[in-house]
């Protein structure tokens, strides 16, 4: 009798820079779980996808699928099998259980507490499910991970006071126009992290607002929203040189701002700064555009080290935080033993539910 | 009492209120705190007013501006700046621009005071009894105090830069202005430098055309080369080619160019100035 082989493997921002991160950001998530669904021995997985992290949680009851795994998604990536054994995290067991109530609290995000990957968990598992690759195991897990985050938010500080990166856009923002009042801010894209760091814009006093998306309806709703004006998505390098500060959150594959675009509208704007910030990945900015005079371009990890500077106030609540989470991770990692091992004594699969159909 | 007291110890006492910024803003931001404006503002003010009287005393003895030696020449420089930052340092509200004008009025006052032979001797009548060109000067090295606070401002709005570009943004670089403000003070500033030094030279040209030999050419050519560039500089920013980082070094340069100048000046006056010697104060 054993238990099951729970795993979590991935790249974090704590192993790879954003220019790799990017490289590992799977175009096609679909693509992946297929990928992954067609590993021998795998029962369960799920896939957290986020600007700064890929992780993959599986579940199966040989310990040597976890490299079948990795063999899979190196394949789906393109991407050297020894570059990312060496950069890679992998877990297990009650270590990977851990993990997982870290990720969802804001523990282990580059901005300590932040409220966003507890979402993006959330829609992780929530598409693992519908995609019918969870099981007894990652049920457990997870929906032990959402309520540990939710105690935590709700015990400690850890939450309050947190620096958001929208926050943290507007205030660089500041350093550089000073009164925001009079600064044009066009929104590239549609996603929430684009959303919330226009109403961060708006609600510190950003008097000119655009929105332009590559879908022209969700832009009119994002816009309509946040009292905003809509720009054609094909504009936008025509109409560059009319704003001070663009951000940007395209989920495009490609650049959708070339330096040379950036270029050409400063030569239209010279005297006057440009402040871009790209929370885009892959980026949507052409790194070169952070040579140009006046050009200020910063990315998502950018950010996140400006916000850093504000981590120390809150590393005490963290270190509660974290007792609490070993206390509770330590209660379901006996309980998830105990169903294994009952399951096993009655004769089904370890990380297998009675009454739910084997996945994936 | 206070009647009995030098000009040059009223302006050491000016100097001591100009160093008293310094220091209180040097702890401040090594405390990792913002300099309190408050303070910063009160002492640069103590010490314009000291530096006012102590100049105003040498100004009345002497019956006139007091220009006379190299160093009268600094402290109303000196003097120049503080009154620009005072007036320009509460629309600004910048602690930090307190900060490094309390450096550079210390800068100007304690060099100025520390070496006795810029002081020993200085040339009486040297405007030849003309308030033209007591005007003259008087605007010219007020320009120069300008200049000195828009140097001033150029190295933060490039340190600002730097702190931007480099993406350092915390400690003391979190206490400057932004960029934009710094770089509208910049030309603000500029445009005063170049009104105040154009006057001036428009006045010292009328006696110059007069009498073309009272004027020596290294004077000339000193003062009208920090004129060119100042103008330059401005006309360039105007139009779009003079920016940024290169529009900020062109006004340390232009600072620079302007304290270099003054010995030229210094040494060409008025043919009919006299030396007199000085009995120095403490």
């Amino acid at each position: 009798m054993s238990e099951p082989h729970f795993f979590v493997m991935g790249v974090t921002h704590n192993q790879a820079p954003l220019e790799v991160r990017e490289r590992l950001a799977p175009a096609s998530p679909e693509a992946l779980r297929a990928d992954l669904a067609a590993v021998s021995g795998l029962s369960e997985f799920a896939l957290l996808s986020t600007c700064n992290r890929i992780e993959l949680y599986g579940v199966a009851a040989d310990p040597g699928a976890a490299d079948s795994v990795q063999a899979a998604y190196c394949a789906r990536q393109n991407f050297v099998a020894a570059e990312f054994e060496r950069i890679r995290f992998r877990l297990s067991g009650r270590e990977a259980a851990l993990h997982l109530f870290e990720v969802a609290s804001g523990l282990d995000s580059q901005l300590l507490g932040e409220n966003e990957i507890f979402g993006q968990v959330k829609a992780a598992y929530a598409a693992a499910q519908s995609g019918g690759s969870t099981g007894a195991v990652l049920n457990r897990v997870f929906q032990k991970a959402f309520q540990a985050a939710k105690h935590v938010r709700t015990h400690t500080g850890i939450s309050s006071g947190q620096v958001s990166i929208a926050s943290v856009a507007v205030d660089l923002a500041g350093d550089i126009f000073g009164d925001l009042a009079g600064a044009r801010v066009l929104v590239l894209g549609t996603g929430e992290v684009g959303e919330a760091t226009a109403k961060a814009f708006r609600s510190r006093g950003a008097g000119d607002l655009a929105v332009a998306g590559r879908h022209r309806g969700r832009a009119e709703g994002v816009a309509s929203g946040l009292g905003a004006g809509v720009l054609h998505f094909d504009e936008r390098n025509s109409r560059l040189a009319d704003y001070d500060i663009v951000v940007c959150s395209t989920s495009a594959p490609d650049a959708v701002l070339s330096a040379s675009a950036v270029s050409a509208a400063m030569r239209r704007r010279p005297a006057r700064p440009l402040l871009l910030i790209d929370l885009a990945l892959p980026r949507d900015v052409e790194v070169s555009a952070a040579r140009l005079q006046n050009v200020f371009l910063y990315n998502l990890d950018d950010l996140a080290r400006i916000a850093e500077q504000n981590r120390s106030a809150r590393e005490a609540d963290a270190a509660r935080c974290r007792a609490i989470l070993a206390e509770r991770v330590d209660g379901l990692w006996r309980g998830v033993l105990k169903r294994s091992l009952g399951a096993q004594g009655a004769g089904e699969p370890p990380g297998q539910e009675a009454g739910q159909a084997a996945s994936p | 009492m206070l009647s009995d007291l030098s000009d040059r110890q009223w302006l050491w006492g000016a100097a001591a209120f100009y160093v008293a910024g310094l220091i209180l803003g040097t702890a401040a931001l090594l405390r990792g705190e913002r300099p309190s404006g408050l303070l910063i503002y009160g002492a640069i003010l103590a010490g314009y007013l000291l530096q006012f009287v102590g100049l105003g005393i040498r100004g009345h003895a002497t019956g006139g501006c007091p220009l006379g030696n190299r160093f009268e020449i600094f402290q109303f420089t000196a003097w120049s700046a503080v009154t620009l930052y005072l007036v320009v340092g509460v629309t600004f509200r910048s602690s930090i621009l307190g900060y490094f004008s309390s450096c550079l009025g210390a800068a100007l006052t304690i060099l100025s005071l520390s070496i006795p032979s810029w002081d020993a001797v200085r040339r009486t009548h040297i405007f030849g009894n003309n308030p033209w060109i007591e005007l003259h000067a008087a605007l010219a090295i007020f320009s120069y105090g300008v200049f000195g606070l828009l140097a001033l401002t150029s190295g933060l709005f490039l340190l600002r830069h730097f702190s931007l570009k480099s993406k350092r943004l915390g400690g003391w670089f979190s206490f400057l202005p932004s960029i934009i403000d710094l770089d509208h003070i910049e030309v603000r500033l500029l445009g005063t430098g170049v009104a105040l030094l154009t006057l001036a030279l428009a006045f010292g040209s009328v006696y110059w055309s007069r009498d073309t030999a009272s004027v020596g050419h290294a004077k000339l050519a000193a003062t009208v080369a920090v004129w060119v560039v100042a103008v330059a500089a401005l006309g360039l920013r105007m139009t779009g080619r003079l920016l940024a980082r290169r529009f900020a070094w062109t006004c340390l340069v232009l600072f620079a160019a302007a304290l270099l100048s003054l010995g030229a000046v210094d040494r060409s006056r008025h043919p009919g100035a006299v030396q007199a010697s000085l009995r120095l104060g403490p």
